[in-house]
C-alpha cells in the first residue's frame, strides 16, 4: 500500500499529460462511440468518488470504512434541496458538498487521532450511525429514497433534462474535481501529507501539526466525495440507502484496489472497471458477488500495483 | 439486374420491416428484472424468467410470428441498481416491458421510469398498494397481491376466529410499516384491538427479545408485519419459545411457499395467511407447476412467479391485439380485455392499474397431513376478487374518475 | 406490578437473560477472531462465511449421512477447519510480510466468493434444523419461559470460551503460541516450528467460527447470508474488546449482547446500531478498545 513516490520529473509529468489527455478524449467521445451516455455518467462520478478516496489512502495512508456516509449524504441532502427547495442544480451540488464537507469535519475531528484499523473502525461505526439517521429520518424517505428529483436548469439557463446538457455538466465537474486533487497532491501541503504517511513522528518533529494536515486531507476528501455523490443524485434523480450502506465503502476501496493505490489514474480506471462489469454480470444474477470477490483475491495475491500501477511500471513513470 | 434486385428485395424488407416495426423492431423484449442474489432470490429470482418464457412458449409467439425475446437482470433489492437498469433497459436494449420488481422501494422508481419513456411495467413481486394508489400510473399494472389485500385477507379472517388482541412484530421499513397500519385498521373495524407493536431492524437473526414482549403482551395473535428471512427467523424463533404452545397464534401477513420450504413442516405448521396461487389447488395449477419445477431445481412456483407467468402470457394477447409499443396505449389495451389463465382463473384490470383476482385463506399442514414434497396448503377460503382488493376510490389514484 | 424503567420488573429480568444469552453467543461467535487476531495479527474478514459453513455442513451431516446435531458439534470444527487450513497454506502466507490491508482484503474477497457459491447452490431462503430433541422443550421460570436449548447456548458458550482462553494464556502451548507471534524468529531459533504453529492457530479459529455456526443452526435460519449480516457486529466485539484480548472479547461479547437486549426493549429500532455507537465511543476514549494494548 505505500506507493513509492519520487519528486516529479517533467519527463514523468509528461506521461500523465498525456494520461490525462486520453482520459479527457475518452469522456469526451465515449458516447459518440456508442457507449450510454448514463453509465459513463456514472462512471465519472464514482471516479471522482474514488479519486476523492485515493487521496487519503494512497497519499495519506488512512484507511477509511465509512466512505459512503459523504457520498450519501450528500446526495440525499442535495436531491432534497432540489427537489423540496426548489434550488438549481449548481446550488444543490454545492448544498450536498457542504453536508459532505461539514460531516467530514465532525466526523474527521473524531478519528483523526487514531491509527490503521482503528480508525477504519471508527470510521465505519461512524458511517453505520449516519445509516441508521438516513432510514430513520422522515425527509430521506427511508428506503424508498428521495425520488423523482428534478435536474432542473443550471444556472437557471441550461436545461439538464437534456441528457447532453447534463452529461457536459457532468464532465466539467469530474474534470475540475480531479484536478483541484491532482494540484493538492503535486503540492506544498501534498508534500507534507506524503511526509506524514512515510514517517509521521520525523513531520512532527519538523514542526507540522500532522494532526491539523490529517484533518484538512480528510475534510477535502469529504468534501469531493460529496460533490460526486451529489451529482449522481442529479444524473439518477434518485438518493437512496445504497450511497450510504457499508458496501459501497467496500465498493470504492475494491475500485482503488483494481486501478491502483496511490496512483493517479487508477481510481478511474478502477472504477470504470468496477462498473462495467458490475453492468455486464448484472444479467448473470449471483455471479456478481462470486466475480467481485475473485477479483479481490486475485489483486491481492497477484495484481497488487492494479492496472494503472502496473502499466506505471512498465513504461517507468508514475501515472 | 442486380441493382434491381437489390432494389425489390429492399422494398420488401421494408415493407415487410414496417409492418413490424410497428412493434418496436419486430422484436418484442421482455425484461425480468428482479432479486437474484439475496432476501428475495427464491421467492422469484431465476424462477422468474422461466416463468416469462412458459408464457411466450404457451401464447405461441413463434407460430404467430412474432418473435419475442426474454432478458433477465439481478436489482440487489436496491433502488438505483434497478432504475439504472430500467433506464439502460428502455434507452439502449429496446426492451417494451419489464416484468416482477420485488421489493417496493425498487419498484416505485422503476414505476417512475417507465413512465417517463412511456413503456409498461408488469408488477409481480412488489407488495406495496401504493402502486396503485398515490402512486399509480398509466404505464404500470400491479399483478398478483399488496398490502391492503394481505391485511384485510388474513386480518378479518383471523379476528372473524375470535381472536381479537393482536400484537404486531414489524419489520422497521416503509413494507413492514405499511403491512401494520392497514391490518390495524382491518382489526380494530372488526372490533379488535392492537395491544401493541415492536419494531425490528431489517435483517435481525434473534428475535428472543421481540418474541418476549409479544408474550408478555398476553395478545391472542402475533402478527408478523414482516418478510423473507426475518419471517423465517420469527416463525423458528416463536416454535422454540413455545408461542403456540402457550396459547398465542401466529399471523403470517406474508409468506411464500418457498418460505414454508425452508422452515419444514415441524416448524410452520398452523400458520395461517392469504395467498393468490397455489400451485396444488386444481388440475390447471398442477399441470402448470409439473412444466416449471424442473425448469427450476425441482422447486415449485411461488405466487409471484406464477404472477409472472400470467401477467406476460396477457400482455402478449393484448400487443397482438393493439400492435402498438406505446406503453400507455398497451396497458390500456390490458385493461379492455379481461383475463383468463389457468393459474389465477378469471379476473380483469381496473382503472387504476389493479389487477384483482380470487385470493385463497390457507393454513400450513401439520407434518402428518403432507402426502410428499410441497404438500404444505390447505385452503381454508376463497375470498371473491371484488371484496379481496381494495375499493377503486378508495386508493387515491388520479386515474380513477 | 414493580416496574423498572416502565416496564414489569418481571419482563425486565426476561429481557435481562436474554441478553446474556445472545451476549454468550457474541462471545463465541467473536472467539475465532479474536484469536486469529490477536495471535496472528490477520484481520480474517472471511470468519462470517465460515460461521455459515460451520452451519451448512452440520445440515449436510444430518440430511446426507444421518448424524445429528451431536455429531456436528464435534465433525464440523475440523472439517471447516480443515478449510481454513488451505486457505491460509495457500493465500494469507504471502501476505504476512505486507500491510494488514492486504490480508483484509482478501479475507474479504474469499467471504464474498464463498457466500455467492452457497447461494448459487441453496437459494437464500435457507434450510430448515431442527432442536436436537435432547434440548428441546423448555421451562417456565415463572418470569419467562426459557427454551432448554438457549440455556445450553450458555453453558456451551462459557465452557469454550474460558476453555480456550485458558490454553491460549495459561498453558504451554499457549505461551509459545503467543512467543511465536510476537517474535517469530526467536522462536523458530528454539527448534518449533512456528508456520506449522500459525496454520493451525488459524485453523482453530475457523473451527471455532464453525463451531458457532452449529450452534447456531437449530435456532436461526440455516442460509447463506447469515454470516454476513453479523460479521460487523463481530468485529466491533472484537474491536470494543481489545483487539489481542481473548478475556476483551469475552467479556465484550456479554456486555453488548446485554446492552442491545435492553436497547430491543427501549428503543428496538436502533437495535442493530447501537453496537456500533458503542464502539466509537469506546475508541475515542480508550483507543486499543477495552482491553487491548497498543500495539
Amino acid at each position: 500500500m505505500s506507493a513509492v513516490l519520487p519528486a516529479v520529473k517533467s519527463s514523468e509529468v509528461g506521461a500523465q499529460r498525456v494520461a490525462f489527455g486520453v482520459m479527457v478524449a475518452f469522456f469526451l467521445i465515449g458516447p459518440a462511440l456508442g457507449m450510454y451516455p448514463i453509465f459513463l455518467m456514472k462512471v465519472m462520478c464514482f471516479a471522482l468518488f474514488a479519486c476523492a478516496f485515493n487521496l487519503l489512502i494512497g497519499f495519506v495512508g488512512l484507511l477509511s470504512f465509512g466512505h459512503a456516509m459523504f457520498l450519501g449524504s450528500a446526495g440525499y441532502v442535495c436531491a432534497h434541496a432540489a427537489k423540496v427547495w426548489g434550488f438549481t442544480p449548481e446550488l444543490a451540488i454545492l448544498a450536498g458538498a457542504a453536508a459532505a464537507a461539514l460531516l467530514g469535519l465532525i466526523t474527521g475531528l473524531l478519528a483523526i487521532r487514531r491509527q490503521g484499523i482503528y480508525f477504519a473502525m471508527i470510521t465505519l461505526a461512524l458511517a453505520q450511525m449516519i445509516f441508521f439517521f438516513a432510514l430513520q429520518a422522515p425527509f430521506t424517505g427511508g428506503e424508498d429514497g428521495i425520488q423523482a428529483v428534478p435536474r432542473g436548469k443550471l444556472l437557471g439557463l441550461l436545461d439538464l433534462s437534456n441528457v447532453w446538457n447534463m452529461y457536459g455538466t457532468v464532465l466539467v465537474i469530474f474534470v475540475a474535481g480531479f484536478l483541484l486533487l491532482y494540484r493538492t497532491v503535486h503540492s506544498p501541503f501534498g508534500q507534507v501529507l506524503k511526509a506524514i504517511r512515510e514517517n509521521e513522528a520525523r513531520a512532527t518533529s519538523l514542526g507540522y501539526d500532522t494532526n491539523r494536515y490529517k484533518l484538512m486531507a480528510f475534510v477535502l476528501s469529504a468534501t469531493l466525495s460529496g460533490v460526486a455523490g451529489a451529482t449522481n443524485a442529479l444524473v439518477f434523480q434518485l438518493a437512496a440507502l445504497n450511497s450510504v450502506h457499508w458496501s459501497m465503502s467496500g465498493e470504492v476501496v475494491l475500485m482503488n484496489l483494481v486501478g491502483g493505490l496511490g496512483t493517479v489514474f487508477g481510481p478511474v480506471v478502477g472504477a470504470f472497471v468496477v462498473l462495467a462489469m458490475e453492468n455486464y454480470l448484472s444479467t448473470l444474477g449471483f455471479w456478481v458477488t462470486i466475480t467481485q470477490g475473485a477479483i479481490f483475491v486475485l489483486c491481492v495475491l497477484a495484481f497488487r500495483r492494479g492496472i494503472v500501477g502496473e502499466l506505471a511500471r512498465l513504461i517507468r513513470k508514475p501515472l | 439486374m442486380a441493382l434491381r434486385k437489390l432494389i425489390l428485395a429492399a422494398s420488401v424488407a421494408m415493407a415487410w420491416g414496417s409492418a413490424q416495426a410497428q412493434v418496436s423492431d419486430g422484436v418484442i423484449k421482455i425484461g425480468v428484472l428482479n432479486d437474484q442474489s439475496s432476501l428475495y432470490a427464491d421467492i422469484s429470482g431465476q424462477g422468474g424468467a422461466v416463468a416469462a418464457r412458459m408464457a411466450v412458449e404457451d401464447f405461441g409467439a413463434a407460430k404467430k410470428g412474432m418473435k419475442v425475446e426474454v432478458i433477465s437482470a439481478d436489482h440487489q433489492n436496491k433502488p438505483e441498481v434497478g432504475s439504472a437498469i430500467a433506464r439502460q433497459w428502455f434507452d439502449v436494449d429496446k426492451v417494451d416491458v419489464i416484468v416482477d420488481v420485488p421489493t417496493s422501494s425498487v419498484a416505485l422508481a422503476v414505476s417512475q421510469v417507465t413512465r417517463e419513456k412511456n413503456k409498461l411495467f408488469l408488477v409481480s413481486g412488489a407488495a406495496t398498494s401504493d402502486l396503485t394508489g398515490k402512486a399509480c400510473s398509466p404505464n404500470t399494472i400491479h399483478w398478483t397481491y399488496d398490502t391492503w389485500m394481505l391485511a384485510h385477507g388474513t386480518g378479518s379472517a383471523i379476528v372473524g376466529t375470535g381472536k381479537k388482541s393482536w400484537f404486531f412484530l414489524t419489520a422497521d421499513y416503509a413494507f413492514g410499516h405499511a403491512l401494520e397500519r392497514d391490518t390495524s385498521e382491518v382489526v380494530k373495524a372488526a372490533g379488535g384491538t392492537v395491544v401493541g407493536a415492536v419494531r425490528h431492524p431489517l435483517n435481525t437473526a434473534d428475535f428472543s427479545s421481540f418474541l418476549l414482549q409479544a408474550q408478555s403482551s398476553k395478545a391472542q395473535v402475533i402478527g408478523l408485519a414482516n418478510a423473507g428471512g426475518d419471517t423465517i427467523n420469527s416463525i423458528k424463533q416463536a416454535s422454540e419459545f413455545g408461542i403456540v404452545k402457550g396459547g398465542q397464534s401466529l399471523a403470517g401477513m406474508l409468506v411464500f411457499i418457498s418460505d414454508v420450504h425452508a422452515l419444514g413442516l415441524p416448524t410452520a405448521q398452523g400458520l395461517i395467511f392469504t395467498t393468490t396461487f397455489y400451485w396444488d389447488r386444481n388440475d390447471a395449477s398442477r399441470a402448470f407447476a409439473k412444466r416449471f419445477a424442473p425448469q427450476y431445481k425441482g422447486n415449485m412456483p411461488t405466487m409471484v412467479q406464477a404472477g409472472i407467468y400470467s401477467s406476460v402470457l396477457h400482455y402478449l394477447k393484448a400487443i397482438e391485439a393493439a400492435k402498438t409499443d406505446d406503453g400507455a396505449k398497451i396497458a390500456a389495451k390490458m385493461k379492455e380485455m379481461p383475463t383468463d389463465d389457468a393459474l389465477f382463473g378469471k379476473g380483469r384490470i381496473r382503472a387504476d392499474g389493479r389487477k384483482i383476482h380470487d385470493a385463497y385463506l390457507v393454513e400450513v399442514k401439520k407434518p402428518s397431513e403432507s402426502k410428499g414434497p410441497w404438500d404444505y396448503y390447505k385452503v381454508l377460503a376463497t375470498i371473491p376478487a371484488d371484496k379481496a382488493f381494495r375499493p377503486e376510490k378508495d386508493g387515491g389514484c388520479s386515474l380513477v374518475k | 406490578m414493580p416496574e423498572i424503567f416502565g416496564i414489569p420488573t418481571q419482563a425486565f429480568m426476561g429481557q435481562l437473560l436474554i441478553g446474556l444469552i445472545n451476549g454468550s453467543f457474541y462471545a463465541l461467535l467473536s472467539l475465532g477472531l479474536a484469536v486469529i487476531f490477536g495471535l496472528l495479527n490477520i484481520i480474517n474478514f472471511t470468519h462470517g462465511a465460515q460461521y455459515m459453513m460451520g452451519a451448512f455442513v452440520a445440515w449436510f451431516l444430518l440430511n446426507k449421512t444421518g448424524l445429528g446435531y451431536w455429531w456436528a458439534l464435534v465433525l464440523t470444527p475440523f472439517v471447516v477447519g480443515a478449510v481454513g487450513v488451505v486457505i491460509e497454506r495457500t493465500m494469507l502466507k504471502q501476505l504476512y510480510k505486507l500491510d494488514h490491508l492486504y490480508g483484509l482484503l482478501l479475507t474479504f474477497g474469499l467471504a464474498l466468493i464463498i457466500q455467492g457459491l452457497f447461494r448459487n447452490e441453496y437459494g437464500s431462503s435457507g434450510l430448515p434444523y431442527q432442536i436436537p430433541s435432547q434440548l428441546a422443550g423448555g421451562q417456565n421460570l415463572g418470569f419467562m419461559f426459557l427454551p432448554n436449548y438457549r440455556a445450553w447456548v450458555i453453558v456451551f458458550s462459557l465452557v469454550v470460551c474460558f476453555s480456550t482462553w485458558f490454553v491460549i494464556e495459561k498453558t504451554k502451548l499457549g505461551s509459545y503460541l503467543r512467543a511465536a507471534t510476537e517474535n517469530p524468529e526467536l522462536v523458530r531459533a528454539f527448534g518449533i516450528n512456528v508456520p506449522r504453529m500459525i496454520t493451525l492457530t488459524y485453523g482453530f479459529g475457523v473451527g471455532l467460527a464453525a463451531l458457532a455456526g452449529v450452534m447456531a443452526a437449530p435456532i436461526y435460519s440455516v442460509n447463506p447470508l447469515m454470516g454476513e449480516n453479523l460479521i460487523i457486529v463481530v468485529f466491533a466485539v472484537v474491536v470494543i474488546g481489545g483487539m489481542g484480548s481473548i478475556m476483551g472479547s469475552i467479556l465484550t461479547g456479554f456486555g453488548l449482547g446485554v446492552i442491545e437486549g435492553l436497547t430491543k426493549v427501549f428503543y428496538p429500532e436502533a437495535s442493530s446500531t447501537v453496537i456500533f455507537v458503542v464502539m466509537a465511543l469506546v475508541l475515542m476514549v480508550r483507543p486499543a478498545g477495552l482491553f487491548g494494548t497498543q500495539k
